[in-house]
């Protein structure tokens, strides 16, 4: 496998402007995600894990300032939002967005469209819908219903997760995506997430606050992020030690620092 | 009251006005003499957005005889004749409540009158298309539906012309109806008019109002109770390019109770000097208990050197009701979904369209005649692909 292969992000400096000025919230991110891994992010809230994931997938609130992330040796950042998608990246988000008006079914297909380059043929992408819908607990008509429009906060949530098995990119990085939901609805959630992972040659960087999502999902790496920069790098284990102790170790250094 | 002009760079005024203000200020009083309504300056409440200089050959009242084209294709049942002056005054909803109105009803020497029959159970729509060709055109249309009738009634307008019109729609008790009136003129064209609807009692209609094309379009449309039990939706959608100005003036008179109304209209507005007017009044009477009513006003606003004008009133004189509010936005596209749909691989002018269908496709849907439908969505995307595409 070549050096470059899947997910490599260096030196990432992300601003935001804010009222008070502009603020730097990444403050010089390392990580490498090698296709067929997964890698948990875990940090406090305010750590800046959720803009990591936004400046990944090229959101126009954040801005890099400098560093670059490449996917399967394709620089992201100079990219489009649409680009980035289409080079392969997807990001399922903390805080899914309503789009009124448009179906699920028009909203799937034409990403699937635009993402392929053609039109799926009707029949068996129909078919593929509904397959997906099914396995993620969502009935037939969920796909007739506004995008994200007055669904529940599990419902969002599985919904990014039929996009993710329906589009099938190189890579995710998904944004709290355990974050709301149910035992039942996590379970089904991290199912989806595993048999997307299983495929082996896929890259997921999944970002959280709590452990219990790792409880379905088997991490092969664990970063601690504090302070828009990752702090620790473990194993599994690492996760389980934050189950035990949480963050304040981490957090006290950074403010000592 | 508080009313509220959102303008179309996102600022917001509030005004003071309307509750107390004199119902006969906002509504000018009815009245089939041409002297109660005199040739307005422009300062006048109901004439302060107009660019009155732009719509003066519906205010002059110059006579004329010209006619637009009329196709009509009506299920069996369905009639029509021709009605002289005095007998439209008779038949119709409402009096003239503005200049434009009553030199119609003057000067278009009579009505005609389209009657559905009590009791007709329609299979197709009742269709009238009115073609202008360039001329000056008074016009005077009256729809009498029967009582328990089910009926779609679709008017389209096109071609060239400065029209002014007078329509009543009269619904029956208990008759469910769904009124369709399609403004999709050339470019060139001055459309002015009262469009009055008297719902009967325990009576259903639906109007939905598309203005697309024309140089000026302003349509006021007035709404009475026949009787208790009366249930009204309107609903717009209005698509405002660079010079248009398009107007549409709700007149929501809960004048019967336990009657219900929802007024949602929408539109988009693209290109310089595109101006859009959305006034939503809704009068609550003293006699109007357990009424409930809504009116939502939405403008998205495509591209800079854009105004958007909304003003909903809300007048109630009895707190014995179910319900009663509105809301009027009006903004730019909003950036978290062309994200959303962008993350997705989907282009940014891709993202921008489903977003105009997806804030359209609700009204369009309301419409209920799927080939109608299908080209209205058409006609939307064509106008889309003047800014979208940029």
């Amino acid at each position: 496998m070549a050096l470059n292969q899947g997910l490599v992000i260096n030196g990432l400096h992300v601003t935001v402007e804010t009222e008070a000025g502009t603020k730097e919230i990444l403050k010089g991110v390392d990580l490498t995600v090698r296709e067929g891994e997964i890698h948990a992010i875990m940090g406090p809230n305010g750590s800046g894990k959720s803009t990591l994931a936004y400046s990944i997938a090229g959101h126009p609130k954040y801005k890099i300032t400098s560093g670059s992330v490449t996917l399967d040796g394709v620089e992201l950042t100079t990219l489009s939002v649409d680009a980035r998608a289409r080079a392969g990246m997807f990001l399922a988000m903390q805080y899914p967005v309503e789009v009124p008006g448009v179906s699920v079914a028009n909203f799937l297909r034409t990403a699937k469209t635009a993402l392929s380059g053609e039109a799926p043929k009707v029949r068996t992408w129909i078919k593929e819908v509904n397959e997906s819908l099914a396995r993620l607990d969502l009935d037939h008509e969920f796909s007739a219903r506004s995008v994200n429009e007055g669904f529940s906060g599990g419902e969002k949530k599985r919904h990014e997760i039929v996009q993710l098995e329906l589009l099938n990119p190189k890579f995710a990085v998904l944004d709290e995506t355990d974050s709301g939901l149910d035992i039942d609805a996590l379970r089904i959630v991290s199912e989806g997430v595993n048999r997307y992972a299983a495929q082996g040659d896929r890259g997921v960087l999944l970002i959280t606050h709590y452990t219990r999502i790792l409880r379905y999902i088997n991490p092969d790496f664990v970063h601690v992020f504090v302070d828009g920069h990752i702090v620790e790098e473990g194993g599994r284990e690492l996760a389980d030690e934050l189950e035990a102790s949480g963050y304040e170790k981490y957090t006290k250094v950074a403010t000592q620092a | 009251m508080t009313a509220t002009i959102v303008k179309a760079d996102g600022s917001a005024r509030n005004l003071q006005e309307a509750v107390e203000a004199v119902e006969s200020h906002l509504h000018p009083k009815p009245s089939w003499d041409v002297a109660d309504h005199p040739v307005p300056t422009g300062r006048e409440e109901i004439w302060r957005f107009t660019p009155v200089s732009r719509i003066k050959g519906l205010l002059d009242a110059t006579p004329s005889d010209a006619h637009l084209a009329w196709e009509e294709s009506f299920p069996a049942g369905v009639t029509s004749r021709a009605l002289s002056e005095q007998e439209a005054r008779e038949v119709s909803a409402e009096a003239p409540v503005d200049r434009v109105s009553v030199l119609a009803a003057a000067l278009s020497g009579g009505a005609q009158l389209i009657d559905v029959p009590a009791e007709a159970e329609l299979d197709a729509p009742v269709s009238i298309v009115l073609r202008g060709t360039g001329q000056l055109v008074w016009g005077h249309i009256i729809v009498r539906i029967g009582h328990h009738a089910r009926a779609t009634v679709v008017i389209r307008h096109e071609g060239s012309a400065t029209y002014g019109a007078k329509l009543d729609v009269l619904v029956g008790e208990g008759a469910v109806v769904n009124f369709v009136t399609i403004q999709d003129w050339a470019d060139d064209t001055v459309h002015g008019g009262q469009t009055s609807v008297l719902v009967g009692r325990d009576a259903q209609l639906r109007t939905v109002t598309v203005s697309l094309g024309g140089s000026l379009v302003r349509l006021t449309e007035t709404s009475r109770f026949a009787g208790p039990g009366g249930s009204l939706e309107q609903f717009g959608l209005y698509f405002v390019d660079a010079g248009q100005h398009i107007e549409h003036r709700l007149f929501v008179d809960h004048d019967a109770p336990q009657t219900h109304s929802k007024v949602d209209y929408r539109g988009a507005l693209q290109g310089a000097g595109a101006h859009s007017v959305w006034v939503g009044d809704v009068l609550i009477r003293k006699v109007a208990e357990r009424i409930s009513t809504y009116e939502a006003n939405k403008n998205l606003v495509l591209t800079e050197g854009c105004r958007a004008d909304s003003v909903p009133n809300l007048e109630i004189q009895t707190g014995q009701i179910e319900g009663a509010g509105h809301s009027s936005t009006t903004g730019r596209f909003d950036d978290e979904q062309l994200f959303y749909l962008q993350s997705r691989g989907i282009t940014p002018k891709e993202a921008r369209r489903l977003v105009v269908r997806g804030f359209f496709s609700a009204i369009i849907a309301k419409i209920g005649v799927p080939e109608l439908e299908q080209r209205l969505m058409t006609a939307i995307e064509a106008e889309l692909t003047k800014s979208v595409a940029e």
